[in-house]
């Protein structure tokens, strides 16, 4: 899809001004950075990092984090007490700031980073499942099931399960929003994902210092990021609206 | 009843702070043998020793989370290696940069948000819709990037302010606006949702039956109500612009804790964003602490639980 290749170097032709408004090449749409790479091409290959790590995280997260709230909100007591401790644990540290430090300690890379931002991710899932497991425990037919004799992870898996799952395909649309952005924030920092691959965090870290010379180096990554979270912001309100049977 | 419910609430903050801990430890561990960064490759086997047994990490693990946690209780995070100064000094000196930014950045939001909430609440149609869009920008917009492009606009092409740097006022606008965007965001969407319920109860239809000015209605009556939410995020949100903060504080080149972190970041200081992360953790949980209790203040419903 990309007219060149993302890593294409060519001097010659180092920061080109996008073809509007200043009199620019067509040939390069939205310009070229500091050593002649296709800006186009580089945001459009920057999509794949953004959208693989913000999907990667919010699944990872949606996982982990649906399943600790389901045996938080289902079983109680101390399993419950456990988690929401680990969820409070969890909110206490500014993410950013804790993301530097494990990724200081074990390095970067796509796994890693993923890793990591299911961490921020998967508190969203265990907070609503949790909440939401525990007013379903106290309704009828889930009362009627225990009666006959039903056991608790067919309870969960049958009766529950299905009742949440609507919120947690709403939570990770958001999730995966806030993934992207953070991802973006991680690269601009430096500790992204291999900065040999184009990102648009990484980018916009490069055209920070091209600030007074070449303003489209630092604008068009911040572009596709916001439109990329507008996206999956507005499909987890649409989602919401559509899920949900009271709004219908 | 309420001095208990403060004490169950100060006894879940220790709880919280004693797992803020064992994360932090835990990940340091991680780093692996602090010996091979502090010495030399050529020395020798015994010196290696020596400099374990020194530092404690001879020790059982528990014993040593032990001596992390009696050192940090006393305000002693240890020694960073860039700066050969405490951690604990190097942080507070930054602190109050931090502070500055993110409390700024939170009056903005509050005295902007709020008021935006009230109005698209109440007027409705077009003022919802625009608020609606306004805040769906603001959430999706990186504020690293909104820096970017305000440093692009007011700075490098109207020069009317500083770049970056630290000083008075001039050097506090941008990075503060940049920061409170998306909480002028969340905190006018939650307000707006909060007050069209309101609007709806009981109590405002006697309000309005008893003649008051809808002004009244509006800002006394009903907004009362949407407060304790709006201070219960509050709390968390002062959380989101600390994390936040440390990237802002990057394009800013402002000197507050989130360079400070970025720079250990650099250096591979492992002491140093140890301390940086343990300390913003504490004063995270101090914050939602006083949010608690501000919220016991307002709404009298909550003392008695």
């Amino acid at each position: 899809m990309a007219p060149y290749p993302p890593t294409r170097i060519d001097l010659r032709q180092r920061l080109l001004p996008p073809a509007w408004p200043q009199p620019g090449r067509p040939a390069h749409l939205l310009g070229t950075d500091n050593v002649g790479r296709d800006m186009l091409s580089r945001i459009i290959w920057g999509a794949r990092i953004s959208l693989a790590v913000g999907l990667s995280a919010a699944l990872l997260g949606a996982v982990a984090g649906s399943v600790l709230g389901l045996c938080a909100g289902f079983f109680g007591g101390a399993v419950d007490a456990a988690i929401s401790w680990l969820i409070n644990v969890q909110l206490a540290f500014p993410f950013t700031l804790f993301a530097i430090f494990l990724l200081a300690v074990f390095g970067g890379g796509f796994l890693p980073v993923v890793g990591v931002l299911a961490l921020a991710t998967w508190v969203n899932f265990a907070r609503i499942v949790r909440s939401q497991t525990l007013s379903l425990r106290a309704q009828d037919f889930v009362t009627a099931a225990h009666a006959v004799g039903v056991g608790a992870p067919r309870i969960l898996r049958r009766y529950i399960f299905p009742a949440v799952l609507p919120s947690i395909v709403v939570v990770a649309s958001f999730s995966a929003a806030q993934a992207i952005l953070t991802e973006a924030a991680l690269s601009f920092l430096g500790v992204g994902v291999d900065p040999t691959i184009p990102s648009w965090g990484a980018m916009l870290n490069l055209g920070r210092n091209y600030l007074q010379t070449a303003w489209w180096m630092a604008t068009f990554p911040g572009i596709a990021i916001a439109l990329t979270v507008l996206g999956a912001n507005l499909m987890g309100d649409w989602l919401g609206t559509r899920l949900d049977p009271r709004a219908r | 009843m309420r001095q208990t419910l403060l004490l169950r609430r100060c006894l879940h903050a220790l709880a919280v702070l004693i797992g803020v801990s064992i994360a932090t430890f835990a990940v340091a561990h991680a780093t692996g043998d602090p010996v091979t960064l502090l010495l030399s490759p050529s020395a020798s086997e015994a010196t290696r020793m020596q400099m374990r047994a020194h530092l404690g990490l001879d020790q059982p693990l528990i014993t040593q989370y032990l001596l992390f946690l009696g050192h940090a209780v006393q305000g002693d995070f240890g020694q960073s290696f860039i700066y050969r100064q405490s951690v604990a000094s190097l942080v507070l000196a930054r602190l109050p940069a931090t502070l500055l930014l993110a409390g700024s950045a939170f009056a903005i939001a509050l005295s902007v948000g709020v008021p935006l909430g009230v109005v698209a609440a109440t007027r409705g149609g077009w003022a919802s819709a625009t608020l609606n869009l306004f805040s769906m920008a603001g959430l999706a917009i990186p504020s690293f990037w909104l820096g970017l492009m305000l440093v692009l606009l007011v700075a490098v092409w109207l020069r009317l302010l500083p770049v970056d740097g630290y000083g008075g006022l001039a050097h506090l606008i941008l990075p503060a606006l940049t920061l409170s965007l998306q909480s002028i965001a969340r905190l006018s969407r939650l307000v707006a949702s909060g007050m069209q319920g309101a609007m709806r109860a009981d109590y405002i239809r006697t309000a309005r039956a008893k003649g008051l000015l809808e002004h009244r209605i509006v800002w006394v009556h009903a907004l009362r109500n949407v407060l304790v939410p709006v201070v219960t995020m509050a709390g968390l949100e002062l959380g989101d612009l600390l994390s936040s903060a440390v990237v802002v504080e990057v394009v800013f080149a402002w000197p507050g804790i989130g360079r400070l972190a970025v720079t250990a970041l650099g250096e591979r200081d492992f002491p140093l964003l140890q301390g940086t992360v343990f300390m913003a953790g504490l004063g995270f949980v101090l914050i939602n602490l006083a949010a608690d209790a501000i919220c016991a203040r307002i709404d009298p419903r909550m003392r008695q639980v």
